[in-house]
């Protein structure tokens, strides 16, 4: 079972952003399970529309809370004072996580929920306020701990792993497929001109390439005067 | 060329220049192109952005209420759009205003979209949908629709009197001559979503204008 | 081809000659331009002035259209900068080109100032021109971390408030000083609106003023080469320096294509890995500021690292200050710590190299030590005396080393 010790190094998410149809299945895991408690207060679901190809109604239907509009972003439909008092703090905004955390941080975060003594944990950060909202689809973990002698000679329990107690709805493979789709998604999110962005850059890299080359045999051709 | 010469001067111009006239004149050509497919993300960074487009949608209003001779004012792209119902005989006081009129067929064809170009300015005769900022400097005119003597106008039919400059205009939003204003009112693109239901900002064959 | 006779060119000559009567282009183009004679061994460190040159120009374009939808207010600032991101056409490249001009000014410019070094650009009669060029370094610094608090994420706002606090390091007027320079209690609205005010406006102008007054001084003089031979000494009948080629169109050819080569690697970052690993652009500025909540880490842009290394290297608030002023400071004075007859490093003794390569090693050792969360205090402590002793010990070596003698002419092929 994949794993990341706490703190340490973070799991390859392998998501691609460039996978049409990996990002809109992130975007249907993203309002099902996140957008109840989170908002992504700067994506537009008109953006959402346009780049991942879908129609008025998909996008109304499927992904829109209520009387959302098109115009709309996509917010949350609890508000903050709910959130504290649920949560102890308001949801954090999901607009750029991706890119302030990192896809691989989401990934490894997504899939580190444990359940120890005290309740629900997490590997990559410790006693997250965010409840495991996917805990029925991956199903319940627990933490495989070692005694470690440190080096004052005091022995310390210290996790290496976890192991599924419980199946979940999905298999660990369907669930990482799961969890990878809605990291796609969540990068396309932090940064939506990133599909364009590269779409561009290769013209500009090929056409730069063109005129260096131009530049080089117009320098070479002059500075043959030079003796 | 001497040796004293070519000790004395680091540059020595090549005689046959054909390749260099050559290469020059491609790269510069390659590198305008260059420059003009990089200026444009600039030029276009004026457009208006996704937010304004957004924000300019196309509105839908409902007019079931509005009263036959009334007007309501809505904003579509910051601009104040009016929508009025025009009575029947509001709507004949069009016909033989023609002489009195700038442009009575609609001629100048940026003032209105292709369905809007007849006697009354509109899809259906009762409603008039239009721009309502006077085409000489933007204010807003006043509405006097009943037909009775003005003071900027004996022979009043009934229409828009700009206070700013004293334009007047018929109830198609037609300019008449001799004032400041040369243009008839602008007819923003709009369809009817249903009788009672117009959408501004869209035509009626699909598409956001 | 239009024949020299031709009408058209009848014309343009005819304006050219209007314009000349009036205001003298043509002699402007022939004394900086054409006729202004430049030694023909440039080699590749000779590309980084016009580079610089180039990504000013590229922070100026770009800089006024980021202006245009940027909102310096502490309350819209950070949701400006996403509208440009997401909304605004074209948003995105401009922004990444103004953030990634930023790091790579840097970049051209650490390269062009090693370049002076190596071959003595400083040395007399060019004096003033290293001065001037510190100075633009200095204002560019400046400019640099105004810029970076712009986008008013959690890196910007903290890296403003640790540079802003270092000014409380100053006894007596250090608190007065550091909240007259914030405005507030803290670092606030007010601060972001006069950072904005400097980076947009004063601070280029001084920077534009700077560069003028740079290459005007330039070219009263003439360039240095990596041989460090002047060669005005040598002249032919007609007064021009024999080992000199005209700028136009020999040095315009070049540099062009060095533009061109130096764009393929810019556009590389800015399409395809703008962050540049975070070192361009950190995660963490993308949270938006919060006064509340301190990150774990905050280590400033990697162009000041070297000299925020050296803050660290003694304990005492005030003398890390003063170090680390000192250490950019010192740059001034290299001028007259060169005692050495010969100006390029190609002719100067083996002291001289080791130094200079020493010198490198240290600033770049700096960095990464700046940037590092934990650093051995004495490693630091030990690269910071090297980088000071570059400076510092520059008059013993310089006149104790044996030069070899320099050619009468510039090396060519």
């Amino acid at each position: 079972m994949a794993w990341a010790a706490k703190g340490g190094n973070l799991d390859s998410s392998g998501a691609n952003v460039h996978d049409m149809a990996s990002v809109q299945r992130g975007a249907a895991t993203f309002v099902n399970y996140c957008q109840h408690c989170h908002s992504a207060e700067f994506m537009r679901y008109e953006r959402l529309r346009q780049d991942l190809g879908l129609t008025e109604e998909q996008v109304l239907e499927n992904l829109a809370f209520g009387d959302q509009e098109l115009a709309d972003y996509m917010l949350s439909p609890i508000t903050t004072e709910q959130a504290t008092e649920w949560f102890d703090a308001p949801a954090p905004d999901l607009s750029l996580t991706a890119r302030s955390r990192g896809g691989n941080w989401i990934y490894t975060f997504l899939r580190g929920f444990y359940l120890d003594e005290e309740g629900w944990n997490n590997t990559v950060q410790e006693h997250s306020s965010m409840p495991h909202v996917l805990w029925e689809l991956q199903g319940i973990q627990r933490p495989i701990y070692e005694t470690e002698t440190a080096g004052d000679g005091q022995e310390r329990r210290v996790l290496v792993g976890l192991e599924l107690a419980q199946d979940g709805l999905m298999s660990t493979t369907e669930y990482d497929r799961k969890v990878r789709d809605l990291v796609a998604y969540m990068e396309y999110m932090a940064e939506p001109a990133i599909l364009q962005r590269k779409r561009v850059g290769i013209w500009v890299m090929l056409f730069l390439s063109l005129l260096t080359f131009m530049s080089y045999l117009v320098y070479k051709e002059f500075w043959k005067d030079i003796k | 060329m001497s040796t004293s010469k070519e000790d004395l001067s680091s540059v020595q111009p090549a005689t046959d220049t054909s390749r260099r006239r050559f290469l020059t004149a491609t790269t510069a050509v390659v590198g305008a192109i260059g420059v003009g497919f990089a200026a444009w993300p600039f030029v276009a960074n004026w457009k208006p952005s996704a937010r304004a487009r957004i924000v300019g949608a196309p509105v839908e209003v409902y007019i079931g209420n509005l009263e036959p001779g009334g007007l309501t004012r809505i904003e579509w792209r910051g601009q104040t759009i009016g929508i009025m119902r025009r009575t029947d005989r509001m709507v004949e006081e069009l016909e033989g205003l023609s002489d009195r009129l700038r442009d009575p067929e609609s001629e100048v064809v940026d003032q209105q979209p292709e369905y809007a170009r007849n006697t009354h300015r509109s899809l259906r005769p009762d409603v008039l949908v239009f721009n309502m900022h006077c085409t000489h400097l933007g204010c807003i005119p006043q509405v006097f629709p009943e037909v009775e003597s003005q003071p900027f106008d004996a022979n009043w039919r009934g229409g828009f009197y700009c206070p700013c400059h004293r334009s007047t205009f018929d109830l198609a939003g037609r300019v008449f001559r001799g004032v400041p204003a040369a243009r008839n009112l602008l007819i923003p693109p709009y369809r009817f979503l249903d009788d009672n239901t117009v959408v501004v900002g869209e035509d009626p064959e699909q598409g956001v204008a | 081809m239009a024949k020299p006779d031709s009408a058209i060119n009848q014309r343009v000559q005819a304006v050219g000659q209007w314009i000349d009567d009036r205001f003298p282009i043509s002699d402007f183009w022939k004394q900086h331009i054409s006729e202004y004679y430049a030694p023909k061994n440039f080699n590749l460190w000779y590309f980084f002035g016009s580079l610089a040159m180039l990504v000013l120009v590229n922070q100026i374009v770009t800089g006024i259209f980021l202006t245009m939808h940027y909102k310096p207010d502490a309350e819209l600032a950070f949701a400006s900068v996403e509208y440009i991101m997401r909304d605004v056409e074209w948003g995105w490249l401009i922004r990444y080109m103004h953030s990634t001009g930023a790091s790579l000014f840097f970049v051209v410019v650490y390269l062009h100032m090693f370049r002076a070094l190596m071959y003595g650009s400083y040395q007399k009669p060019r004096e003033l021109i290293w001065i001037l060029g510190v100075t633009i370094y200095l204002v560019l610094m400046a400019e640099s971390f105004m810029g970076y608090v712009l986008p008013w994420g959690q890196m910007s706002y903290w890296g403003a408030q640790v540079i802003i606090s270092l000014f409380g390091a100053f006894p007596v007027v250090g608190d007065t000083l550091v909240e007259w320079i914030r405005g507030d209690y803290y670092v606030a609205d007010a601060t972001l609106n006069r950072f904005f005010a400097l980076h947009v406006i004063a601070l280029p102008l001084a920077l534009l003023a700077l560069v003028v007054l740079h290459l005007a001084a330039l070219h009263e003089v003439g360039s240095n080469n990596p041989d460090g031979v002047e060669i005005k000494k040598l002249k032919n009948p007609d007064g021009v320096p024999v080992d000199g080629i005209p700028f136009h169109p020999y040095y315009t050819v070049k540099d062009l294509f060095g533009a061109c080569f130096f764009l393929l690697i810019a556009a590389f970052i800015i399409f395809f890995w703008p962050e540049f690993g975070g070192y361009f652009i950190k995660a963490d500025n993308f949270i938006e500021a919060d006064n509340l909540v301190t990150p774990e880490h905050i280590p400033p842009v990697w162009y000041f690292t070297p000299f925020y290394a050296i803050l660290q290297a003694v304990p005492d608030k005030l003398m890390g200050v003063i170090l680390m002023g000192a250490a950019v400071m010192i740059l001034y004075a290299v001028p007259w710590l060169d005692r050495s007859p010969v100006k390029s490093i190609r002719y100067k003794g083996w002291m001289s190299k080791v130094a200079l390569a020493l010198l490198a090693i240290a600033f770049v050792r700096l960095g990464m030590l700046g940037l590092a969360q934990d650093t051995n205090i004495w490693e630091l402590r030990l690269w910071t005396f090297i980088y000071f002793a570059f400076f510092i010990l520059m008059p013993i070596w310089t006149s104790l080393e044996r030069t070899k003698p320099v050619p009468e002419r510039v090396n060519y092929k």
